[in-house]
């Protein structure tokens, strides 16, 4: 009746995820009870869960990101105190079968659970503004997308109390995720929480892809379009490009387990090296997915903080396509060590050096604009600054390792997992942080806090050298990945180096909390009343802080880049324009309850409860239709209705 | 003159540079960004099974002591499902056409063509599969099966959706008539159902032809 | 392009707006191309009328030329500036197929080839 689910799922003589899984769920119960009792339910239903509007559903994905990041950052720090201990005679206080399922699980939430929704929420947020028009091409899509993405943050979370975890990595490499050698749910959920995450994503690739291209204000021309949105349509084809890969691949390795197929077994024919090829070959375009968003919002935020235009425009925009395209002919060097040819790692090995130069324009150009201009250094300028430094050091990294010979050494050493945090960290999450910093004024009508900002980036910044540099260290020592024990105490005082700066990251962490919790008091003291808090370029800053639903009562006429600051220079229009009606897409359940029966689709699949999938199933697909049914997706705002939200401005 | 909507709004007669979509007209009309959105799914869709033909050129020599493709194949049914498949893809095309220009009854006709085609190539390919199973070359055989079941399986899965979504959709034009939200979503049909048919002849090519000789 | 004469509509695969006999004639030529590129695969695996070492270079050239007869003819993806953003779509797509599937079969070859050979 249910599948393999039994009582013995739930790890009653396992006390951390016991007890962790009982805090976690106290306080979802606790959030639900208040939010019952306070009748927030209509309200939160109306406004936020039905939601198609972008601006709505990408604050939901940065909050599903920052969420995560505290799930994925307490895996982390359980490992390094686990390293910190247990060395030579002392065994710590993880046993192998729970390290393996810690560094697993942070590997998959932080990539696609905390980097994806933090990149691709501030995208959402911010390209239709910036393009100056009023939603992405497919709303409701948008929501689906969403609401998939949480589906799968859910199952991956709902393994720490019934049942386990993949203990695999994050790569989940087969003979070892084969059934044969991972026969319990882990592996399970992994497969399934990323493939069905991974839908949602594609869709949200195809519906960037769309909008970047096929709606933007009159007269933004492609040349006259934000850096932002030429790094997001870079993200977004990518996205389309390599995530059916990672599809197709989950997909050969569930038939592995579920119906005895002989892609990737070690009998039979199967070749595993052919899943770490095409892993790969989603694997790699994924970082630049993370990356290139990053990059367009510190392209912005050094043209807004500098008071200058961003330095070479074009060679930014050639730039972010030469990534693009390279980003796609380099994924062997993730296995150089795999034993192919000379010949053939040759090759990659230049590609890989050779996709180092368009990202040293852009970093010569961020550097450029700065140069000669009035530098104002507020929170996301800061992050902005930590970035170049450290992403340019983790990239020298980078390009040592795209030498095979050099790569041969410290493959998969603590020496890789310092280079793969110094990029991620100094790019991704610096990147993050300073695009919630920059349009938070923007999304919620009040700036953060300057002074915590400012605090959290410090630590972030000593947390991430003092947590990362012994690794360097450390792998050209001889340590290698995913340690459960340290075998030699020589090692011990790096650790405990790593160990304090996690602690400090913590730290940075607790200021962002606290950040965001002074903010929320002092939000009158610092209201943003002119839409506009840093003196902004571009047309997001032209809307009323929050925008109204439809952002623009009437597009703008774009002439230039840096639209916005062209408007200032000139003066705007004091004469009120003759406001039309405005279609706006209806609000629409059909991402939220598609999801809700993914999840229990997802969830009974990795149990084996076939008879309850296959109603999930049927039950998404019957959304799906009816929800297709509708011919009328959108209402109208009158026209007297946009001009009296446009006089209280 | 600003454009407040999205709503299809022709625009005639404008220089390119301001047209609309390419830069300077403003947002492009539905039709145009729906098309367009369905497009690059399709070619999402081509990625993915990029993955799979991958997956099966690298593993169509390990038969692991097991039948080959030569040994199984049907190149007499295989002629047949192409066929059916391709006049399909014809018969979807008149229909697409008969639909833009409002002939219901036209458009319902090539239809019913169109699904009754898709449907034989189904079954066709169902029997050959069931065949297959039946002497012991099902998927879980070999690592040549398994890539070859899943590649020609997924093509399958896909004609298989199509199919319902045509009845779903015709029943749409039925009780809507032939409006533009309709006629938006049988033009991202019919890209669907050329795309198939563009899959199907890399498969017939690669997996029978060249593996069945 | 920048002829302000030129009248612009914007296209995607798929639509059309020529003359209705036009299209049907477009439908038919594409439906009368495919089919003797089909019936010619179908020989050339089967005989030996091109030179067998030659026979697979043959089909995937019958093959490419019957994808394009498909996007030209079923598609109706054209070549002029409304056509634009199709055609580079497309050609991104060819490009990461290429990769894939040309990278897979170079890369797995020359694992496969530097493996233990099997115990027999």
């Amino acid at each position: 009746m249910l599948g393999r689910l039994t009582w013995d799922a739930i790890p009653f003589n396992e006390p951390l995820p016991l007890l962790s899984g009982a805090v976690v769920g106290l306080v979802i119960l606790a959030i639900l009870v208040t939010v019952t009792v306070k009748g927030w339910w209509p309200y939160l239903w109306r406004e936020w869960l039905t939601s198609v509007d972008h601006k709505r559903i990408g604050v939901m994905y940065v909050a599903l990101g920052l969420v995560m990041l505290l799930r994925g950052f307490s895996d982390a720090i359980m490992m390094r105190t686990q390293q910190a201990i247990a060395i030579g005679s002392a065994q710590g206080y993880l046993p192998p079968e729970h390290y393996d399922q810690v560094f697993s699980a942070h590997g998959v939430i932080m990539i696609f659970f905390v980097a994806m929704p933090l990149v691709i929420g501030l995208m959402n947020f911010a390209v239709p503004l910036q393009l100056g028009v009023r939603d992405v091409a497919f709303p409701v899509l948008n929501s689906v997308s969403l609401w998939l993405t949480a589906t799968g943050a859910l199952l991956v979370n709902l393994s720490l109390v019934i049942g386990n975890f993949a203990r695999t990595s994050w790569w989940n490499y087969p003979p070892l995720s084969e059934l044969a050698f991972s026969p319990d749910v882990g592996v399970d959920y992994y497969l399934w929480s990323v493939q069905i995450s991974g839908i949602g994503t594609l869709l949200t690739g195809i519906n960037f892809v769309t909008t970047i291209l096929k709606l933007r204000a009159p007269g933004m021309t492609y040349f006259r379009m934000p850096v932002f949105c030429w790094t997001a349509l870079a993200t977004n084809l990518l996205i389309v490009a390599a995530f059916p890969v990672l599809t197709a691949t989950f997909m050969m390795l569930l038939l592995d387990r579920y119906l005895g197929m002989h892609f990737f077994t070690n009998d039979a024919g199967g070749n595993q090296m052919m899943y770490v090829n095409l892993f790969w070959a989603w694997g790699h375009p994924e970082v630049y997915i993370l990356v290139l968003p990053a990059f367009g919002i510190f392209s912005e935020v050094v043209a807004t903080f500098s008071g200058k235009g961003l330095f070479s425009y074009r060679s930014m925009v050639w730039a972010t396509l030469g990534i693009c395209i390279l980003s796609f002919m380099v994924w062997l060097h993730h296995f150089f060590t795999m034993g192919a040819g000379a010949n053939v790692n040759a090759f990659f090995g230049i590609m890989s050096s050779i996709i180092a130069v368009p990202t040293g324009v852009k970093v010569f150009n961020w550097l450029f604009t700065m140069f000669r201009g009035r530098i104002v250094f507020r929170t996301p300028m800061l992050f902005a600054v930590g970035f170049i430094v450290t992403f340019v050091t983790g990239g020298l990294t980078g390009v040592l390792l795209a030498v095979p010979p050099v790569d041969f050494v410290v493959h998969n050493s603590a020496f890789l997992v310092a280079h793969f945090h110094h990029v991620i960290i100094g790019g991704v999450v610096f990147g993050a942080l300073a695009g919630i910093n920059y349009w938070f004024p923007k999304a919620f009508g009040f700036t953060l806090d300057e002074r915590f900002g400012h605090a959290s980036f410090w630590c972030w910044l000593i947390g991430f050298y003092l947590a990362f540099m012994p690794l360097y260290q450390l792998g050209l020592m001889g340590m290698t990945r995913r340690l459960q024990h340290i075998p030699d105490p020589s090692w011990r005082p790096l650790l405990l180096v790593a160990e304090v700066g996690a602690i400090v990251i913590f730290c940075g962490i607790l200021c962002q909390v606290a950040q965001l919790y002074v903010s929320i008091r002092t939000r009158e003291q610092r209201r943003d009343l002119t839409g506009d808090p840093w003196n902004g370029r571009t047309l997001e800053w032209s809307t009323s802080s929050p925008p109204p639903a439809y952002n623009f009562a009437v597009l703008p006429k774009v002439e230039t880049i840096d639209a916005f600051w062209q408007m200032k220079r000139k003066g705007l229009a004091p004469v009120k324009p003759a406001y039309e009606a405005i279609e706006m897409p209806r609000n629409s359940p059909a991402g939220f309850i598609t999801a809700f029966f993914a999840t229990v689709m997802g969830f009974s699949l990795i149990w084996q409860i076939w008879w309850l999938a296959i109603l999930n199933f049927l039950a998404a697909a019957i959304v799906v239709l009816i929800a297709g049914w509708s011919i009328e997706r959108e209402e109208e705002i009158s026209a007297a209705e946009v001009a009296q939200m446009e006089q209280a401005r | 003159m600003t454009i407040a909507t999205t709503l299809d709004r022709p625009l005639i007669g404008v220089p390119t540079e301001l047209a609309r979509g390419r830069g300077g007209g403003g947002p492009a009309p539905k039709r145009i960004v729906v098309a367009y959105g369905f497009w690059i799914f399709i070619l999402s869709d081509m990625i993915m099974f990029s993955a799979l033909f991958a997956a099966y050129a690298v593993l169509s020599g390990n038969t692991a002591g097991g039948p080959t493709g030569a040994e199984l194949f049907n190149l007499r049914n295989v002629f047949i499902e192409t066929m059916c498949l391709l006049l399909s893809s014809y018969t979807c095309g008149i229909g697409a056409l008969s639909a833009e220009r409002g002939e219901p009854a036209r458009f319902l006709i090539f239809a019913v063509f169109t699904f009754v085609l898709g449907a034989a190539f189904l079954f066709i390919e169902g029997t050959e599969f069931a065949r297959m199973v039946q002497m012991g070359a099902g998927p879980s055989r070999s690592a040549f099966l398994s890539s070859f079941f899943t590649l020609v399986g997924t093509h399958g899965v896909h004609v298989a959706s199509g199919l319902v979504a045509l009845v779903y959709l015709v029943a749409q034009a039925r009780a809507y008539g032939l409006q533009p939200a309709v006629l938006r979503r049988l033009l991202c049909w019919s890209l669907f159902w050329h795309a198939l048919d563009i899959v199907w002849v890399g498969v017939f090519t690669l997996v029978y032809l060249m593996g069945g000789h | 392009m920048n002829n302000p004469e030129h009248v612009f509509h914007d296209r995607t695969p798929g639509v059309e707006e020529r003359e209705p006999t036009a299209s049907y004639l477009s439908y038919t030529v594409g439906l009368g191309l495919a089919i003797i590129a089909t019936i010619a695969s179908f020989i050339v695996a089967q005989t030996n009328l091109l030179w067998p070492p030659g026979i697979p270079v043959g089909l995937i050239v019958l093959a490419l030329a019957q994808i394009g007869v498909h996007l030209v003819f079923f598609l109706h993806l054209g070549s002029g500036p409304d056509s634009t953003n199709n055609v580079l779509a497309l050609a991104f797509g060819v490009l990461i197929v290429f990769l894939v599937i040309s990278g897979s079969v170079w890369i797995i070859a020359n694992l496969n080839s530097n493996l233990m050979p099997m115990p027999q």
